[in-house]
Formats: C-alpha cells, structure tokens, sequence
C-alpha cells in the first residue's frame, strides 16, 4: 500500500494501491497540466522560480536547503549544457518514501524535473535511483518512455522548442552516493567519493557543467506547487516550513509506513495515525530524520511538531523525513551499535577522520555491547566524534557521529550499565518480543 | 564474452549519455555482465572496461566500491538480509538467524549445492515493509517472517 494516511496530501492523495501510476492515470489526475500551461502560455523562468521560493518548499533528502534559492543559484543564461539531476538514491536508514513516490507517482517526478529544467535552462537530466530497488527502476524507465511517447520530454516539449531528455541511471549498493557531488561522481561512472565544495554544483556539477541536485519528493511537489500556488502550498504548513511532507514511519508502531502530513502537524498526531504503539508498549526514543538524526527522548518527542523548526528546537533534525519509534524493549546499545556498524561499513574511506573513527566508533560500542566495555569507553566514544565532526569532506563524517553522540546524551545510563554489569539493560527476551518476529 | 542480449542492454545504458562519456554507463554494464554471469569475474570487468573504452582500473575501481557486485561466484540465489536498525526493530536480525538455521550456513556463505548464498545487507529504503531481503539483487522480498521466508525458499527452483 502506498499511503496509509494524509492530512491535506498532494503527492499521494488517493493513491492506495498499485493502480494509477501510469500516464493515462497521471493524465486524469490533473497530470502535465502545468508543463503545458507553463510551455503553452510562455511563463518566464522568473515567474517559476519566484512561484517556487514562495512556496518555501524546503529540500525533502535531508538538507532542507530553499529549493527556490537553489534554483536561482543556476546561472541561467550560460551556453552549453546543463544538468538537472533527481536523488533518488534513498538508503538513509528508516527512509523509504522516494520509493513509495517513484512506484505510485512516477511522472510527478518527472513532470516536476521538466519545469525544474525549463525553468534553469537545462536540456539533460537523470535521476539516480537507489540500487537495491531495482523494481521501482525499472517502473521509472517506463515511465519515461511512456512521457517521451507523449512528448511531455525530448526533443522540442509540446512544440514549444524547449528541449529536455531524461534518463535513468541506477546505483549498484553505496550509502555515499546519496551525497549530492558523490552521486555526480557516480554518475560519471567512478567511485563515488565527495568532492570537495565550493565549487557547489550550480558552478560545476555533471562532466563539470551547472548542474541542480534535488530530492525526489522535491521533484513531485513542483507540480502541485504550481497547480496551487506558492502561497497556498506555504500556508498548508507553517512559516519557514511550507506545504505537507512524506514521513516514512518505522519501527514499533502498529503501522509503519508513509505518512504524508502538513509540516507543523505534532508528532502525537502522526504517531495516531500509525495506530500507535505496537502491542500499546511505551514510547522510549525517536530518531526523527533519518538514521543520522540525533535521537530524541519519547516523552519530548510527544511534545513536538514535525517540521524543519519544531524538531530542531528537540535538539534532532527533520532530516529526510524518517522516524524510527523505538519502545521500552530496545536496548540502545545494541541500537547504537548496528547503527555504528552501518557507518562504518559506508564510510567511502576518503578522509581519515570518518574512515578510522567510524572503525573505532563501531569497535568500542561493539565491545560495551559484548559485555567487554571499559570504565573510560564513554569517554573514548566522545573523544572520537568529537575529531570527527567538522573534519570531513562531506556530511557523513557529522552524520556517523551524531548518533553516536545523541545516544550517550539521552541514553548514558544504559551504556555505563552495560559497562559495569557486563549484561544488558533490558533483557534479551523481551527484546526478541518487542521485534514482533513471530515465533516459529 | 557477452550474449547478443547483454549487448543490447549496454548499448541502451551507453545511449542514455553524451557520446563523449561513455563510462557512465559503467555501473550498468557491470550490473548486466554480472547478471549474466551470475558474477563479475575479472575476464568481465576487463571486457566491460574495453566495451566503453575506459581503462580497466578504472572499472575495477567501480566494482570494488559498490557493494553488490560480486567479485566472487555466489550461489544460484543470493539472498541479502537487511539487519540494519529500522528492520532489526521489527525482526531483521531474527529473519537473518531463522534463514541462517534453515540454511545451515552463516551471512557470506554458500551451500554446498551451490543453490544459496546468505549476504548481510545495509538499508533497502523499505523499512516500512520489515523484515526485507532481496534476491539476486532484483527482487525485494517484504514481511519475511518464517511462513514467508520458508515460502520463499521453496519458490527458489
């Protein structure tokens, strides 16, 4: 099922099923629409981008950088190529709404990186899509053909001579490569390693020409943006927080799934939404943005409202939308630790400070896990982030500490009982219950 | 090296890139080669590599950074178990330990007839659908509880 819930939705409204992300389908909902309003009735690249940046649509990967802002930043009249480029490559852990987009609303996707394009003077796109849902790719590649057919992309849009070919392209099982100038890299066909920013991609992105980098959710709102207007898409949120937002719920909920809410909308609600707790167990913790959110107390996420300011102000960070609801059966020990391990385990190795720290990182949460924990392991854990945060390259290095940083906060007691008991906090029956894994 | 097939696939990745950077069309080749091989042997990556006219370093660069390649041949189902944090919660780590028992082998092995091979895997992007697990890199498998997984098992013919 696509959604399982909406307050005021736009990108999924209606959508529950497998049925309807055609073109044809599209097309009934009110699809294209503005494409062809925008190309038919010559609005200017101004008019799109102003309409855009008072919208307040903040980017939905992570960043939550001004989408309008950004597209400003695209130097519009350069001659020769330029690129814009969808993210799709969605492996923050908890996160999984691109997915739910791309298999239910594929040419809102696309529609929306056709007046991205036309509006910062683009004629080359791809979208990067995650590796590991190579279904759903295979289903965008469909789609585009379906939107080429139409002529709503390629040569000469719907006669206005405005041109724009789009592609798939796939990653092949890298975290990294959702960093936004890794994924160029990837593109290009290497490793995919950051590189180092200024220059930020608007100056020198894909094979070095101007390039725009957003999110797919980003993408898919364009059209209803436009279709409503900036100001009514704002005011569906609140101030410095425009328009409704997917949120990607797992965890010990009754129902995990996407959820796609006003911002502003309190965490009480989504949580309702979800049917609750799973077994009506108590809330312990909340990750609220994505694995590299610091984690949040229960008891102060049920005090919060779901938007780039509210979460911030509890000390997390929207992020890309993703909430891990953890109950009183997880041991945040052993949580830490298979996050730890991740990074690790991702880190593109490129800097030293994220490269070694994560190793280390991993390697003394493992042992304090393993009952082999030592008296100054916390302080050994902070020493490590500590001189890995700020020194990297790209955002992985802060995004692998502040878990790591965030648990010890909230959650010290758990680890320096561990460290002292040598045994877990919570015991491991009861861990194996709140799993829900049924029993064989 | 590659079947008529195959070839068709990378002249279709290739196409979708400016005549002058062919090497973008590298993960896909690489990901085409391996699904016809089963896995990427080094005679592949270098035929890849000379396809696109790229130096064959630079291919093994690639195949080395991304994690589901196989540079090794892997059973005729390799099954990849996402245990990372929002699936453990909901019974990653249990699905992987039932498919471990049932298999009798642990995460990078394969059994002895070759059929099955067990990899422990990072976020899928389907954490709403724990526990997950992937087939032969395609295939997203959701719910993997024991009466799906011993279902699963018996569908690998």
């Amino acid at each position: 099922m696509a959604m399982l819930g909406s307050i005021n939705g736009l990108l999924m409204e209606g959508l529950d099923g497998d049925n309807g992300w055609s073109l044809q389908h599209y097309v009934a909902r009110g699809g294209y629409v503005q494409l062809r309003r925008i190309l038919e009735n010559k609005v200017t690249q101004e008019e799109v981008i102003g309409e855009v940046k008072k919208s307040v649509l903040r980017g939905r990967g992570g960043a939550g950088f001004p989408t309008g802002l950004k597209w400003s930043f695209m130097p519009r009249s350069f001659p020769g190529d330029k690129y814009v480029v969808c993210n799709t490559d969605e492996g923050e852990p908890g996160t999984f709404k691109d997915r739910d987009i791309m298999r239910y609303n594929p040419h809102a996707v696309i529609e929306g990186m056709a007046i991205a394009a036309f509006a910062m003077g683009a004629n080359r796109g791809y979208n990067y899509v995650h590796g590991e849902i190579w279904e759903i790719y295979q289903r965008f590649e469909a789609a585009l053909d379906e939107a080429r057919a139409a002529g709503f992309i390629g040569q000469n849009i719907l006669g206005s001579g405005f041109n724009f070919e789009l592609f798939a392209h796939h990653g092949y099982g890298a975290y990294i490569c959702g960093e936004e100038t890794s994924l160029l890299e990837s593109i290009e066909g290497k490793k995919g390693q950051p590189r180092f920013k200024p220059p930020f991609p608007a100056s020198f992105g894909l094979y070095g020409k101007p390039t725009t980098i957003n999110n797919t959710e980003t993408f898919a709102s364009i059209p209803f943006i436009l279709k409503i207007g900036g100001e009514e898409f704002l005011n569906l949120g609140k101030a410095n927080n425009g328009g409704t937002k997917l949120f990607s719920v797992s965890g010990h909920v009754n129902r995990p799934g996407n959820y796609e809410i006003p911002l502003g909308t309190p965490f009480a609600t989504l949580l309702e939404m979800c049917g609750g707790m799973r077994g009506g167990r108590k809330i312990k913790a909340v990750i609220p943005g994505g694995s590299s959110a610091p984690v949040v107390p229960g008891d102060v996420m049920m005090d919060t409202t779901m938007d780039y300011d509210g979460i911030s102000k509890a000390g997390s960070m929207l992020g890309s939308g993703a909430v891990i609801v953890m109950d009183e059966t997880v041991c945040m020990v052993k949580a830490l630790e298979r996050l730890s391990f991740f990074y690790y385990e991702e880190s593109c190795g490129q800097c030293t400070p994220c490269r070694e720290g994560t190793a280390w990182m991993y390697k003394v949460v493992h042992r304090i896990e393993n009952g082999q924990g030592k008296p100054g392991d916390l302080d050994l854990l902070n020493g490590v982030l500590g001189n890995i945060m700020g020194r990297t390259i790209c955002a992985l290095g802060d995004a692998a500490a502040l878990p790591v940083q965030s648990f010890l906060k909230h959650f010290g007691k758990e680890f320096e009982y561990h460290i002292e008991h040598k045994s877990c906090l919570v015991p491991k029956d009861v861990q194996w219950a709140g799993s829900g894994f049924h029993k064989v | 090296m590659f079947s008529a097939e195959t070839l068709q696939k990378f002249a279709r990745e290739v196409a979708k890139y400016p005549a002058i950077h062919k090497q973008s069309a590298v993960m896909a080749c690489l990901a085409h080669a391996q699904e016809e091989n089963g896995w990427l042997s080094p005679e592949s990556i270098e035929a890849v590599a000379q396809y696109l006219s790229m130096p064959v370093m630079a291919a093994f660069e690639v195949a080395t950074f991304y994690n589901m390649y196989d540079l090794k041949p892997v059973g005729k189902f390799k099954i990849t178990v996402c245990t990372n944090l929002p699936c453990a919660l909901s019974g990653g780590y249990h699905a992987g330990d039932y498919l471990q028992k049932k298999l009798g082998i642990g995460y990078g092995e394969t059994t002895a007839d070759g059929k099955f091979t067990l990899k422990e895997g990072e976020c899928m992007g389907a954490c709403g659908d724990a526990p997950v697990m992937i087939v032969n890199n395609r295939s997203m498998c959701s719910h993997m509880h024991p009466e799906q997984i011993d279902k699963l098992l018996e569908d690998c013919q």
